[in-house]
Formats: C-alpha cells, sequence, structure tokens
C-alpha cells in the first residue's frame, strides 16, 4: 500500500517515506504501536511525577500485563473473523463463563473418580473438552444464523443470556476451586511460566522464523521476477523482528520469582539459600505463548488459506463470495465454531489464572473483546481486519486498565476512559482512512 | 446461419416464480458453440432470471437444461462452474476489498504445498491475462475497489475467460463502459466467438445487438416473444417484439 500520504503535503520522497515503502511496513501497524508506547510511557511518567516513582514500565508490571491480555487477546483473533464477515458475536463472554464451569465440574468432580486425583492426564482431558465445547456451541450459534437466518446479533444476545443461566445452574452458583495442579499452569503463575532457558530457545525459533519467512519471500518473488525489497530494507526488517523478540524475552527474564516462591521452590529441592536469594526468571508466560500460538496459526489461516481468502471475500461483497461458488452458509458455520474453540480455550486460560471456576467468569469479556478487534483496525462494515491488530488492540485495552489502577483510577473512571477510548480509537481510524484513499 | 447438431446450451421449459409472480414462464432458448445469442426485453422482462438458472445464483421451479445434449443438474454456481458455464454479471461480483488477483482466482485459488494460498502465482497468472485483455492494467496490487469501471470490468472479464469457459454468459457487459472500452468488448466478444465459445448476451442496446449477435431471443413479461436471426430483420422488428410484444414472421 501507498504510503506516501502520511508524512507532509509537498514531500513526496522523504526519508521518512521512502523507508516505509521500501520496508513495506504498514503505516497503520506504526500508528497503533506508536499510541500504545504513549500510553505506556504517559503512565509511568504520571507515576513518577504524582506518585513518586513509576511502576508501569517494570519487568514485573508488563509481564503481569503480557499475562492479563492473553484471554482477551485469543479471543480477539477469533473476533476479527467473525466482525469481517459482517457478524457480530456478544456470546463470548457467557460462552467462556459456561466453559469454564464445565471444565471445573469435569477436573474437579468427574475425572477425578475415574482416574484419581492429580493424574497427569486430567488437564489434557479438561482443555479438550473445553475447547470442544466451545466449538460446538460456536457451529450452533453459526447454524442459527446461516441456516435458520436469524442475525448473528439476536442469536449471540440469546446466547450472552441462555450460557451465562446455564453456566450457573450447572453448581447452583457455587464456585468451584481450586483446579488440577497442573492445569492452573496454563494460566500464567510463576511455575506456569517456561523459565530463563526456555524463554531464550523460544526466541531463538521465533527469530529464525522470522529470517526463514524474509528469506522465503525474497525467494517466492525472484521466482516469478517480481521486484524485491532493498537489501538493506531487508534487513532492518530482519534487525527490528529479531530485536523485538530478543527485547521482549530479556524483559520477561528480568522478572524473578517472588521471594516466597523461591523460598518454598528452594525448600522443596533441597537447595541451600544465600543472604542475596536466588534470582530465578519467569520468562514467557504459557498464557503468553498460547496467544502468541494462536496469534501465529490466525495469521497463517486468515492470509494464506482458501478459508481466509473466503472470509474477507464474503466481508467484501457477500453475494460474490456466493456467485464464485463459495458455500457462505457452512463457512459462517466454520467461522463461528473458530470463534467458539478460541472461546474454549480462552476460557482454559482465564480459569487457570484464577484457579477456579466461577459462573461470573468471562462476564463483560465480550464488549473488551469486540473493542480490542475494532481498536486493531477491524471494520465493522465488513472486509477489513488484521489477527495481529487485534491482539495489539487487546493489549492496549489491556494497558488502560493496568495503568488506571496502578495510578488508582477507580472503576467508574476506567470506564469512562475506556469507553472514551474506544471511539476515539474508531474515529481516528476513520479520519486515516479516509485520507488513505 | 445455420445451426446444426447437438446445441451446446439447451434451457427447455423453464418456470420460475417469485411470490406468486411468474418471473419466467415456460421459456425455452438454445444456444450452439461459436453463436452469440442476444437476450433483450424491457426491464423486469426475466433475462437476467433466467440466465441466473443456467448460471446457478437461481433454482428454476420447472424445466430442464441440456449441455452438449446431456441433461445437466444446476443447483449452485459451483455447478454451473462444473459445466464450464462462466458468467459476468451486470453487477460484477468483485469482492471490492480484495485486489484483482484475489478475486479473479476466487473460489478457485491456486494452492502450493499444504494447501497454501500461492498469491504469488496467482498474481502473475493475473499479469499474463491482463496484459492480453487490457493491457495498460496497472493496479495489481491494490483493492479493486480503487479502481475504474472500466478496469474493474476487465478484472471480471478475465476471470470469466480465464479458466477455459465453453458456455460465456454477459449480462450488459458494456454498461459502465465508455466508446473504446466498449469497442475492447465487442472485440472481445468476437474473438472468443472464434474460439468456439458460446455467449448469451443479455443488452439492452439494440445497436450493440445487431452488431454482435447472431440470433436475438426477446422476452416480455416473462415470456418468449419469440426468436430471430438477427441477419433477416430490422432494428424496428426488434423493437416492435421489445415493446409491443409483435411477433414479425420471420420469428420463430
Amino acid at each position: 500500500m501507498s504510503s506516501s500520504q502520511n508524512t507532509h503535503a509537498g514531500v513526496t520522497s522523504g526519508p521518512v517515506t521512502r523507508f516505509l515503502k521500501a520496508t513495506e511496513i504498514d503505516t497503520r501497524l506504526l500508528g497503533m504501536i506508536g499510541a500504545l508506547l504513549l500510553i505506556w510511557v504517559g503512565f509511568h511518567l504520571f507515576g513518577v511525577f504524582f506518585k513518586g516513582s513509576g511502576s508501569f514500565l517494570t519487568p514485573r508490571n508488563l509481564w503481569n500485563l503480557s499475562v492479563q491480555t492473553a484471554s482477551i487477546g485469543i479471543m480477539a483473533c477469533g473476533m476479527v473473523l467473525v466482525i469481517v464477515t459482517r457478524h457480530i458475536d456478544l456470546s463470548v463472554g457467557s460462552v467462556l463463563g459456561f466453559c469454564a464451569m464445565v471444565m471445573g465440574i469435569v477436573q474437579a468432580r468427574i475425572l477425578p473418580e475415574f482416574l484419581g486425583l492429580g493424574h497427569p492426564l486430567i488437564w489434557v482431558i479438561t482443555a479438550l473438552v473445553g475447547m470442544a465445547l466451545g466449538a460446538a456451541i460456536g457451529a450452533f450459534h453459526g447454524w442459527l444464523v446461516a441456516y435458520r437466518g436469524i442475525p448473528a446479533f439476536i442469536v449471540t444476545l440469546g446466547g450472552l443470556l441462555v450460557w451465562r443461566g446455564f453456566a450457573f445452574l450447572l453448581a447452583r452458583g457455587e464456585t468451584i476451586s481450586p483446579l488440577d495442579s497442573t492445569f492452573s499452569l496454563l494460566g500464567g503463575g510463576p511455575y506456569g511460566a517456561i523459565g530463563a532457558t526456555g524463554s531464550w530457545i523460544v526466541a531463538l525459533i521465533a527469530c529464525a522464523a522470522i529470517l526463514w519467512m524474509l528469506w522465503n519471500g525474497r525467494r517466492t518473488r525472484a521466482l516469478h521476477d517480481f521486484p524485491q525489497r532493498p537489501v538493506w530494507a531487508e534487513g532492518v526488517l530482519a534487525a527490528l523482528g529479531c530485536g523485538l523478540v530478543i527485547g521482549a524475552t530479556l524483559l520477561v527474564n528480568a522478572y524473578p520469582w517472588p521471594k516466597g516462591i523461591v523460598r518454598q521452590y528452594a525448600a522443596a529441592n533441597n537447595i541451600e539459600l544465600t543472604e542475596a536469594g536466588l534470582f530465578i526468571s519467569h520468562g514467557w508466560a504459557i498464557p503468553v505463548l498460547i496467544l502468541m500460538g494462536v496469534g501465529v496459526v490466525m495469521t497463517v489461516i486468515s492470509t494464506r488459506t482458501r478459508f481466509g481468502r473466503y472470509v474477507f471475500a464474503m466481508g467484501g461483497n457477500p453475494d460474490a463470495a456466493e456467485l464464485s461458488g463459495i458455500n457462505t452458509k457452512w463457512m459462517t458455520v466454520k467461522i463461528f465454531a473458530v470463534m467458539g474453540f478460541l472461546t474454549g480455550l480462552s476460557s482454559v486460560v482465564a480459569s487457570a489464572r484464577l484457579n477456579s471456576a466461577t459462573n461470573a467468569l468471562g462476564t463483560l469479556d465480550e464488549l473488551y473483546v469486540i473493542a480490542a478487534a475494532v481498536i486493531g483496525g477491524t471494520s465493522l462494515a465488513g472486509g477489513v481486519g488484521t489477527i495481529y491488530g487485534a491482539i495489539i488492540g487487546a493489549l492496549v485495552m489491556q494497558s488502560l486498565q493496568t495503568g488506571m489502577v496502578l495510578i488508582g483510577f477507580d472503576a467508574a473512571l476506567q470506564n469512562i476512559v475506556v469507553g472514551s477510548v474506544l471511539v476515539l480509537a474508531v474515529w481516528l481510524d476513520i479520519v486515516y482512512r479516509k485520507r488513505a484513499k | 446461419m445455420t445451426n446444426k447438431g447437438t446445441p451446446l446450451v439447451e434451457m427447455r421449459d423453464i418456470s420460475i416464480s417469485f411470490g406468486g409472480i411468474k418471473a419466467v414462464d415456460h421459456v425455452t432458448i438454445d444456444l450452439y458453440p461459436g453463436e452469440v445469442v442476444g437476450l433483450l426485453g424491457h426491464n423486469g422482462a426475466g433475462k437476467s432470471t433466467l440466465i441466473k438458472c443456467l448460471s446457478g445464483a437461481y433454482q428454476m421451479d420447472s424445466g430442464e437444461i441440456f449441455i452438449n445434449g446431456d441433461k445437466a443438474e444446476i443447483r449452485s454456481p459451483r455447478d454451473a462452474r462444473s459445466y464450464n458455464i462462466e458468467t459476468i454479471y451486470q453487477t460484477l461480483a468483485l469482492a471490492d476489498n480484495l485486489d484483482a488477483a484475489s478475486n479473479l482466482f476466487l473460489g478457485r485459488e491456486l494452492v502450493g504445498p499444504g494447501g497454501f494460498l500461492n498469491d504469488i502465482a496467482m498474481e502473475a497468472e493475473t499479469r499474463k491475462i491482463m496484459g492480453r485483455l487490457n493491457p495498460n492494467f496497472r493496479k495489481f496490487n491494490v483493492p479493486v475497489s480503487a479502481l475504474s469501471g472500466g478496469q474493474r470490468q476487465s478484472v471480471a472479464i478475465a476471470r470469466a475467460v480465464y479458466f477455459n469457459a465453453k458456455i460465456l454468459i454477459m449480462d450488459e457487459p458494456t454498461a459502465a463502459l465508455g466508446p473504446h472500452e466498449t469497442q475492447m468488448v465487442a472485440e472481445l466478444i468476437a474473438e472468443l466467438k472464434k474460439q468456439g465459445l458460446g455467449i448469451f448476451l443479455i443488452e439492452h442496446d439494440i445497436h450493440a445487438v445487431m452488431e454482435l449477435c447472431d440470433r436475438a431471443v426477446v422476452m416480455k413479461n416473462g415470456q418468449r416473444v419469440g426468436t430471430v436471426n438477427v441477419g433477416d430483420v430490422t432494428d424496428d422488428d426488434i423493437l416492435g417484439m421489445i415493446i409491443l410484444g409483435k411477433k414479425p414472421p420471420q420469428a420463430y
């Protein structure tokens, strides 16, 4: 896409423009990252000036932020597909709560009867049940929308009430806690992170993947004699990508386990603790790795497969998609099933993080998920949206909330800010798109 | 022209109604290889509806379709494509948010190993065919919403032509075009005809019909008024059929 409109009028080939053109970086992405950094630095400086010390830009806060973003981020990836096809899913929060309750009962009451408490298969079976259940509910919603012609807004508005009600009935409103100990690792926490060495292995794989993608891109372009990016631009992209991965890994490794946990761990493993204590890194949290995995897989699905192409075609022109021989009804069922599957996965993360299943889990999540997708550039008019945008959108939403908690805004004020930011973000996006035309 | 042998397409006794209104009422038409058959009539005469039964967009209530003499079951656009029937819709049926290559291959994407889309190959093929149809076309990497009417039309035409169509349906292909592009479409129709394709052309412009078509079928109120060999009649004869439903002696 051309980026020349984004610099000052009259300057057609300034260094910034040339840089963006050569590297083919999406200017919209840059804008979102800029906004995110602004929020981060803003909250930090607010802390520095008014509270004596900034606590936002610390490894501890950013690590927690990443874990808190995971649940909404996973669902936002699915919501992109739903919104791109001009539908909406208002039921994800309730479905999340319902799946969590079912999984709570399965792992705490049913499976221990057959397998025994603490059996290593419990968490696997439970997670599979949750994801399958989510996918089935999503497929059912999709069937009502596609084959019964009920608007998605109504189907999922009904679902919002129905599934929350079922979640309550399942255990008459009781909270199920604690959950299976392996299962709860999926929600993060000191033991639910992969440590320094594991994190570096992940970082290495990620860097290798980035380099391979750049190299493969060059190779396929060369195969068809298409114009190449200049070599320096490829170098910049490689450095940026790998730099980001390495920087983030340094950050999560800089956050040590709390002293109490270290003492517990040392006692359990007969390690002699010195005066200074042990520095054990958290490293990447498991839910964050799940989110990244989902992000990569969903990006591949939405941009590199027929399924993804049809999603965008349906969003751009439903009639054209139908006339091109795409089975749009079956596609709708599949899209809602994917949304449901990711809701089930998100339910695993959310309930594992709390180490309990409550019937209120996921309340209002649908609004945050939709907001994350929309802030991330998904158009409610359909046909436009990206997975990485939605994940950054989720990060923006979570950053705002975390930041306001840190500087002591109360809940009412938080809602006002989050709501205003949503409207502002969409307005800015509309302005941007008008100018980009 | 003399049409002998098996027709490429025969639509026999087709009827379809919407909410009690007979949009198409027992209409029979046929099409031979290397022939252009014009479909004429007022707005609402049933031309587009009739032809959508062939392209799979609508399902007829009664009647039969024969392709090369064999009975064909066309229930969806996908079925129609499997009989090598391609359609250029009046609305063009393009997904505005996708680029030319994605639209050209929509529903029939080229995939590489692992079932992943081979976008580069699709773009290369698109460049090839656009180079033939519309050499001035340059906007390969932008959504088709950014294209002019003529450019969009050429994408729609390229899509129909690329996949070795045997039967081509064109619904007012020149309605949105300037004189230069209209001429281009006329040349293309002549060339495709030479290659042995059968073309149904829905057209309002009588002069275009006289120039491009071999035969013309006139419809009025869902019924077929008559079919004429374009060489045997005058503009006024056809106009009389369209406006008054009056069948000249040459018609059958």
